[in-house]
């Protein structure tokens, strides 16, 4: 569960990212976060994964308390989130299994676990029979399929997507996006982060809208359906 | 299952990482034995200097001479007040005739001296002491003794060896301490290198929950090894350097008097303090270099 409770943040350059946000994201929820570049979307991200402290507020994710976490449990805290970005991040030189066998191997990992688990997730983003390919040798909807699988190898409780099918077709994205309410379906939490409207309102989830460091709207079954200037 | 700490994970990436930047490790080994050889290399003439002040300060003495109207008996009995004298090593005496006897030995038994009575030189003692640098005060408490009349001390011989010594010595401390940063500076410039070539696996690590200390694994290991092999390297060169300066200085004229130590005494000494000071600079490159790079 990922709670933020008035929460501010304010970068060293003076800029005021967040003006007092407020949400709550209970375990099993599917919500999508949009908003203008600017808005204050990666501030979010950045304040949830802990990269950043807050300025002011509170936050809790999954169990710990931001504000008052140690460095040490930081580590922890990142194992129960799956982060997905837009570039897929994937490591080039490592073959699709090894960049899974990469992820479970830093949080120490036993090479049992490693054996039973790649197999399982390979499977379920549907690329079972791509595991020694390289990243370069499969397409850019495959390659985001092997950032969701590396998201998830480590089972979280969580994933957060940041931007996940901006460097995809519309085809490809909604592969993509079924295949996150497939895996939400399967328990994980989903925080999708996204401008792609026509799939916001084609998956009618919960929608938190942000706009100038504030939460302007949060609703369920689509967003921009209302929205004249589309 | 989640495993504690995996070793061999560890050393793979390390070693690997040598290898995958092979340049610069080759680099960062060259700049470590070069850093070891010199401070080797001087640390060895300064022990071997050392070594022959020592066999200097044995030979340094100074003569205290007796009241001439003291008989030998008295003049012998002052041997244990001279040798309570702190700083006093030893107290050698010599009576008039043994001092008259070698004068003449001196001469090369010219005949001249031949009719010379014993009575016109004193009773003396050679005194030995422990620290040269103490020379001064000592030979100011013997003066104090009843019975001695007179020293003959050769105070600026013994203090210009003082000097030369503690020059050596803080000469070769500074250009240590230069060469230990130095290469502290090289290694952790490698290191740094090996991060950036590795940022996108390090930004991957962090986001999937690797603590700091797994990401900071293979580094360490890393300038471990690259201070490992610069250690051993350096041992084998300083050996045979040594070796090879020691066989020159024993064939050239007038050098023969000093006393070269072998390298096989120092050896396992080298060999310690090249493998700690590798092992420091690896270690403290690393850490020096991920410090920044790895918060949280």
């Amino acid at each position: 569960m990922i709670r933020l409770i008035d929460v501010q943040q304010e970068y060293d350059n003076g800029t005021k990212a967040l003006k007092g946000v407020s949400l709550r994201i209970d375990d099993g929820d599917f919500v999508f976060l949009v908003g203008p570049s600017g808005s204050g979307k990666s501030t979010i991200i950045k304040l949830i994964t802990a990269e950043v402290p807050p300025s002011a507020g509170r936050i809790m994710v999954n169990g710990y308390n931001l504000n008052t976490i140690r460095p040490s449990q930081v580590a922890h805290m990142r194992r129960t989130l799956g982060v997905i970005f837009q570039d897929f991040r994937l490591i080039e030189k490592k073959t699709v299994r090894e960049n899974l066998t990469f992820a479970m191997k830093a949080v120490g990992a036993s090479n049992r676990a490693i054996r039973e688990r790649i197999p399982y997730v390979l499977k379920l983003v549907g690329l079972e029979k791509k595991g020694d390919r390289y990243p370069t040798e499969i397409s850019g909807g495959e390659q985001q399929r092997v950032a969701i699988a590396r998201a998830l190898v480590n089972n979280p409780s969580m994933i957060i997507a940041d931007e996940p099918t901006g460097n995809l077709d519309p085809q490809r994205s909604l592969e993509i996006m079924m295949l996150l309410e497939r895996i939400n379906e399967l328990g994980t939490t989903m925080m999708v982060v996204t401008h792609e409207r026509e799939l916001v309102d084609q998956f009618g989830k919960r929608v938190i809208a942000i706009e100038n460091g504030r939460v302007i709207s949060d609703e369920t079954g689509g967003y921009y359906r209302h929205d004249e200037t589309i | 299952m989640m495993k504690r700490f995996d070793i061999r994970y560890h050393l793979r990436e390390g070693f690997r990482s040598i290898f995958t930047h092979s340049f610069m490790s080759f680099a960062a080994v060259c700049m470590i034995v070069a850093c070891l050889l010199i401070m080797g290399s001087f640390s060895l003439v300064a022990i071997n200097m050392d070594h022959n002040l020592q066999q200097l300060e044995k030979e340094n003495e100074f003569l205290a001479y007796i009241d001439e109207t003291y008989t030998e008996e008295q003049a012998r009995a002052l041997q244990s007040q001279l040798e309570a004298v702190p700083n006093v090593a030893s107290a050698t005496f010599i009576s008039r005739q043994d001092a008259l006897e070698k004068y003449k030995e001196e001469q090369g038994n010219n005949e001249l001296f031949n009719d010379l009575p014993p009575t016109v030189l004193r009773d003396r003692f050679s005194i030995h002491v422990h620290n040269i640098e103490q020379m001064k005060p000592t030979v100011l408490r013997v003066e104090e003794v009843p019975g001695v009349v007179n020293i003959s001390v050769e105070l600026e011989v013994a203090q210009g060896v003082v000097t030369l010594r503690n020059m050596a010595t803080a000469i070769a401390g500074v250009l240590i301490i230069i060469l230990l940063l130095v290469s502290l500076f090289i290694i952790s410039n490698t290191i740094r290198l090996a991060t950036f070539y590795r940022r996108d696996e390090i930004a991957i690590m962090k986001m999937c929950g690797a603590t700091n200390w797994f990401i900071r694994g293979p580094f360490i290991v890393e300038g471990l090894l690259l201070g490992l092999i610069g250690a051993m390297a350096a041992f084998g060169l300083q050996w045979g350097v040594y070796t090879a300066i020691v066989r020159v200085v024993i064939e050239t004229e007038g050098t023969q008097l000093l006393d070269i130590l072998p390298f096989g005494q120092m050896a396992l000494s080298v060999f310690g303090v090249f493998s700690g000071t590798g092992l420091v600079i690896g270690v403290g490159g690393s850490l020096l270099a991920i410090r920044k790079f790895l918060q949280v």
